[in-house]
């Protein structure tokens, strides 16, 4: 009941985000010809926005049209290329979510048994994250070679910066009782760490998770840029960027089929998470 | 007094560094436990009874001073499993069920987890929470979640029982069971227990003994022996006794 709530008010406001788009085109677009909207409408929009022209604004339907069209003289519809190239990028972003989330982890844990290394290294890790990815990515690739393994390191350079703070706050937030009453049983640190931070910490790293899953998908498709990797979402934005003016349609739909891939890979997380923290008392989000 | 189970010598114990600020928590503490006994600890606020508390569970090392712990050193006996504690909160882990929660101290002590699950149901028996054992904590009352508590430190039957301020944050009619229960359990148990405690009552009707502490700096102002006939039960509270030890005790505090 709840998820069917959840599932139409998301309908309703896709609905309404379509109404606005569709508004803004309808007052300010380029003139409505019957033969280009499947409600035959006839349309002299009084005012011109640049923004709203075609070009910049398509029509939703025109977008949706591009899906069915082939993307290349010949070539296979548009869905299917975009599609293969959501799972090529999905499969780098995963792999570098698991690259970031590896060593987020385990900065984590040791900044939070070295009080030394935490105040020596936090800095560098807070620097690394303030120099753009853009100016990281091209380092990168000449370094490891054009490829996936570089396009995955550059997703987890965005993935684990989040899992490490994320993972060291929740490592220190057990109740100092539960570590009195550890260090009362002689507990080793090892079942200190297993028994006691780790699960403490676990729903806090799986809000690290949750930002980091959509933050690699990003990381994937700028990392495929100055890769000259032509397979993923990252070269599709790239090719049909340049050919914009032929087929503004192609770019948004490019657009939207990344979008769905951060959305999934964010929904994979919140699944993974509900299994995880099963019979703990959480507030909904 | 013959054998202790816990012997405190000249302990002190000072917080602050060098800044000057310094605190004097405990100063020059005496005290022999002889096995079996029912200790309370009781004064005004920051008269260091958590502080003594956790300085023989070795969770403080004191300034000075000697402890001994069933001939050992604290450091020993606490590696050794000699203790149980017990907060003011339950401390459950959230994670795990009543049973796992109680299973927790067999677990570190490398027990067959068959006999983890044997025992740890024997003892929420004791505390009367069978049928709760797949709960999580969140899904129990105070009271039984400190009664989880008390069956989790009870585990590994340990020789000397910590009990801080265990039933604080509980209400009078809730804090009165769980009195005779611990009770019950003390006897069944024959565990030696150190029991912080704010409420006279409840100390009167507990201990074999109330330490009496006067705060800044902390120190023990009086030793009550409390020689209310055992076995203990609701009755011992209408004892023309238990009101003139009640009084006695509240005599000092006012000194404390």
């Amino acid at each position: 009941m709840k998820q069917l709530r959840q599932i139409i008010s998301i309908l309703i406001l896709l609905l309404l985000l379509a109404v606005v788009w569709e508004g803004i085109k309808w007052i300010g677009g380029d003139p409505w010809r019957v033969e280009n909207n499947p409600f035959g409408i006839e349309h002299n929009p009084p005012w011109r926005f640049k923004v709203a022209s075609d070009l910049n604004l398509p029509h939703l339907w025109d977008i949706g049209a591009s899906f069915s069209k082939p993307s290349r003289r010949n070539g296979p519809p548009l869905i299917s290329v975009l599609i293969q190239a959501a799972f090529f990028t999905f499969r780098e972003a995963v792999i570098g979510f698991f690259f970031g989330a590896f060593l987020g982890l385990l900065l984590g844990i040791l900044f939070a048994h070295f009080d030394l290394l935490e105040r020596g290294c936090m800095p560098y890790v807070v620097a690394s994250q303030t120099v753009p990815i853009l100016a990281i990515a091209p380092m990168v690739i000449i370094w490891l070679k054009a490829g996936w393994v570089s396009v995955a390191v550059i997703a987890a350079y965005l993935t684990f910066f989040p899992v490490t703070i994320n993972t060291l706050r929740g490592l220190r937030s057990p109740d100092p009782r539960a570590l009195e009453l550890m260090r009362s049983y002689a507990a080793s640190k090892w079942a200190v760490l297993w028994k006691l931070r780790l699960p403490a910490a676990l729903p806090y790293i799986f809000t690290a998770f949750k930002i980091s899953a959509t933050a690699s998908v990003v990381g994937a498709i700028i990392g495929e840029l100055p890769s000259g990797i032509r397979d993923g979402l990252g070269g599709a934005i790239l090719n049909f960027n340049q050919y914009y003016i032929s087929g503004p349609g192609r770019l948004w739909a490019a657009i939207i089929i990344s979008a769905l891939v951060g959305m999934a890979f964010y929904l994979i997380v919140t699944l993974a998470e509900r299994v995880a923290l099963r019979g703990r008392n959480l507030v909904e989000e | 007094m013959g054998e202790s189970i816990v012997t405190l010598s000249k302990i002190g114990m000072v917080f602050g560094g060098s800044s000057g600020s310094q605190t004097v928590a405990l100063q020059d503490i005496d005290l022999r436990i002889a096995p079996g006994e029912f200790i309370s600890l009781i004064g005004p606020s920051g008269c260091g009874k958590s502080t003594l508390l956790r300085v023989v569970g070795d969770l403080l090392t004191p300034t000075s001073g000697q402890v001994q712990v069933n001939g050992k050193s604290t450091h020993q006996a606490r590696l050794d499993q000699d203790y149980g504690m017990v907060f003011q909160a339950p401390v459950l882990f959230e994670w795990r069920t009543i049973l796992k929660n109680v299973m927790l101290p067999l677990e570190l002590r490398g027990v067959p987890q068959n006999q983890q699950r044997e025992r740890a149901r024997e003892l929420l028996n004791m505390v009367e929470l069978t049928g709760f054992e797949n709960h999580y904590p969140w899904q129990l009352s105070g009271g039984m979640q400190q009664r989880a508590s008390i069956a989790r430190a009870l585990a590994i039957q340990p020789k000397l029982l910590l009990m801080d301020e265990p039933f604080g944050a509980l209400d009078e009619m809730t804090r009165e069971r769980m009195n005779m229960e611990l009770l019950n359990i003390w006897r069944q148990t024959q565990t030696t227990v150190i029991f912080v405690t704010h409420s006279i009552a409840e100390a009167v009707f507990l201990s074999t003994r109330i330490v009496v502490m006067s705060a800044r700096p902390g120190r023990i102002l009086h030793i009550t022996d409390v020689d209310l006939p055992q076995p203990r039960g609701e009755q011992s509270r209408a004892e023309t006794r238990y009101f003139e030890i009640e009084n006695a005790v509240r005599e000092w505090l006012r000194k404390a």
